[in-house]
């Protein structure tokens, strides 16, 4: 009860602040969108022998691509503001007090998965006027998966950032694993059109079985067993790794 | 208030075969008694701010044992954190946030309901006379704005105990002194404070006792006047000039007058500090006429000549042979 308190505590103030700084939440939105106007169309001459012969096909296959980028990419950067909350003294004012120490990391784990979600309800908004059409219960599904896959990325992120606690480690570590692990996960490119060994290696990246999940998803197919499948492995390895974070938090952060 | 026995903390540097101890503090002992301003008076890195974040219960202490407001450390730091109040060196606030809404939050951590808090924050804003600009955003603050939300945010539950690391560093003069009357008006109101600072007057004119920590160990504790009174007379202070010849570089004047001065039977000791030298005598009045006798038979020509009371810094200087001031 005390931990659901505080970490509503937590994420309060840490969305309080990112809504009083709108043209933040602006710029990380013109990314995703920057894809989805201008990348989206290639897709849809590169896929057209696969059946994707309007935009509405190219729209339904890159959207669940683009959530799961910002699914990864979305949670990669979290660690950036724990360190410079540590560094500022903030962490250490909160610990002081009572509050729960899980808490304070779920609240601003949560922030980032609430930006995040706020950002694909745009992305699917902006997508509409160029022919995307899905079930609104798929829609809401997907979300939920989207949530997950951000508290994984975002506790990775946290977990690097305790470890390596240096900014610059953080980004470096982050973009040599967030590159290949997205493009392993066939986010731009389905990995339908990848050569063998690539598919081979994409078996292990537990991304890729998402992104199956999410495109099934979109394509009206929740029934399909890679949704459950790719769901089934982003809560397991968010819970383990959000865990395992706690704990590195919890251990002496000085 | 406080008591701490053999309090140690030693860290690991690096890995593997060049991994090597640094013992950041070695074994203090110190105890503060209710309703005291008691500071750690000591250069950066003598172990102020890790013996104050050990009480604090930031980080974990590698032996000895401490009790604070009757409950002890180790055993149940949940406990503390609900008696203590912790203002660190780094400001601990969001630029972008608001004192009022800071407040709040802070309040709210300590587990009291939102109507509670708010009330809180508002009797704070009042105390501290942040009025003005309590709900603008922190980055307009000036440095002693800021300093006073910090401290409002540390005592908004109204601890038994006050922790302040460094509560003046980098504030000018007149806000400093606003700050020297917060700290004392915390006191009034009956709570008990511990700080750290690297500024003589502060632990001076601010504080009931003094412990001078250096290089992890505490070198001497008492009351500012008690710990003055140590070194007993006067101190003069000699300067020396260059005459500017080759064979005559900076420097050499101090050695010479400490070969000469140094077994003068009206000089306690002596130590040279920044090119000058520092005598500690029974009396300047008496002492000035023979030095400079003693100076000017052997053709030592000196610059300017103080005398003054002993300093917390000559405490320092006679306890680690280095001075605080340097």
């Amino acid at each position: 009860m005390k931990l659901v308190r505080d970490t509503w505590l937590v994420f309060q103030q840490e969305a309080g602040l990112m809504v009083r700084n709108p043209v933040m939440v602006a710029f990380s939105l013109a990314q995703p969108i920057t894809y989805l106007v201008l990348f989206a169309p290639f897709l849809k001459v590169v896929m057209v022998d696969r059946g994707a012969s309007s935009y509405a096909d190219a729209y339904r296959i890159y959207v669940p691509g683009l959530f799961v980028a910002m699914g990864l990419f979305g949670g990669l950067f979290a660690g950036y503001g724990l360190l410079s909350a540590l560094r500022a003294g903030i962490i250490d004012r909160c610990r002081v007090t009572p509050v729960s120490r899980t808490g304070l990391l779920l609240g601003r784990a949560l922030m980032h998965v609430c930006l995040n979600v706020v950002q694909a309800v745009v992305v699917t908004l902006v997508a509409l006027p160029f022919g995307l059409r899905v079930h609104l219960g798929n829609l809401l599904v997907s979300y939920a998966l989207l949530a997950v896959m951000v508290l994984l990325s975002t506790s990775i992120s946290y977990d690097i950032a305790l470890l390596v606690r240096n900014e610059n480690s953080l980004g470096v570590l982050v973009n040599t694993v967030g590159q290949p692990v997205s493009l392993l996960a066939g986010v731009l490119i389905p990995l339908v059109l990848a050569p063998v060994w690539i598919q081979r290696v994409a078996f292990w990246n537990p991304f890729a079985w998402a992104t199956d999940g999410m495109r099934a998803l979109f394509t009206g197919q929740i029934l399909q067993t890679v949704v459950w499948q790719g769901a089934l492995i982003m809560v397991g390895l968010a819970a383990a790794s959000l865990f395992w974070s706690s704990r590195l938090f919890n251990r002496e952060v000085s | 208030m406080i008591e701490a026995t053999g309090l140690r903390k030693s860290y690991r540097v690096g890995r593997g075969r060049g991994a090597s101890t640094v013992e950041a503090v070695r074994g203090v002992d110190f105890a503060v008694r209710r309703g005291e301003i008691v500071g750690f008076l000591g250069p950066n890195g003598a172990g102020k701010s890790t013996t104050l974040r050990m009480l604090a219960t930031l980080i974990r202490p590698t032996g000895g044992v401490a009790t604070i407001a009757g409950v002890d450390l180790l055993r149940a730091p949940g406990e503390v954190r609900r008696r203590i109040g912790f203002v660190a060196q780094a400001s601990g606030t969001y630029d972008d946030s608001t004192a009022r809404r800071d407040l709040v939050l802070q309040a709210r951590m300590h587990g009291v309901t939102k109507a509670v808090a708010q009330e809180l924050a508002r009797s704070a804003i009042r105390a501290f006379q942040l009025d003005d600009f309590a709900d603008r955003k922190i980055r307009t603050y000036s440095g002693g704005q800021r300093r006073r939300l910090d401290v409002a945010l540390g005592v908004i539950h109204a601890p038994q105990v006050m922790f302040l690391d460094e509560p003046t560093a980098g504030l000018d003069p007149p806000s400093r002194v606003r700050m020297w009357q917060e700290v004392r008006r915390l006191r009034d109101e009956g709570m008990t404070i511990f700080l750290t600072t690297h500024y003589l007057d502060e632990a001076d004119s601010l504080c009931d006792r003094v412990s001078i920590i250096d290089a992890g160990r505490i070198v001497a504790e008492g009351t500012p006047s008690a710990l003055k009174r140590e070194i007993s007379g006067d101190v003069i202070t000699i300067g020396f000039g260059t005459t500017g010849a080759a064979e005559d570089p900076v420097g050499t004047g101090v050695q010479t007058a400490t070969k000469l001065l140094a077994d003068q039977p009206y000089v306690h000791s002596c130590e040279p500090v920044d090119g000058a030298l520092r005598l500690y005598v029974d009396s300047a009045a008496t002492a000035i006429p023979q030095v400079m006798r003693t100076l000017l038979d052997r053709g030592v020509e000196p610059g300017a000549i103080e005398a003054r009371r002993p300093s917390l810094d000559d405490v320092f200087l006679a306890k680690t042979g280095r001075s605080l001031e340097e």
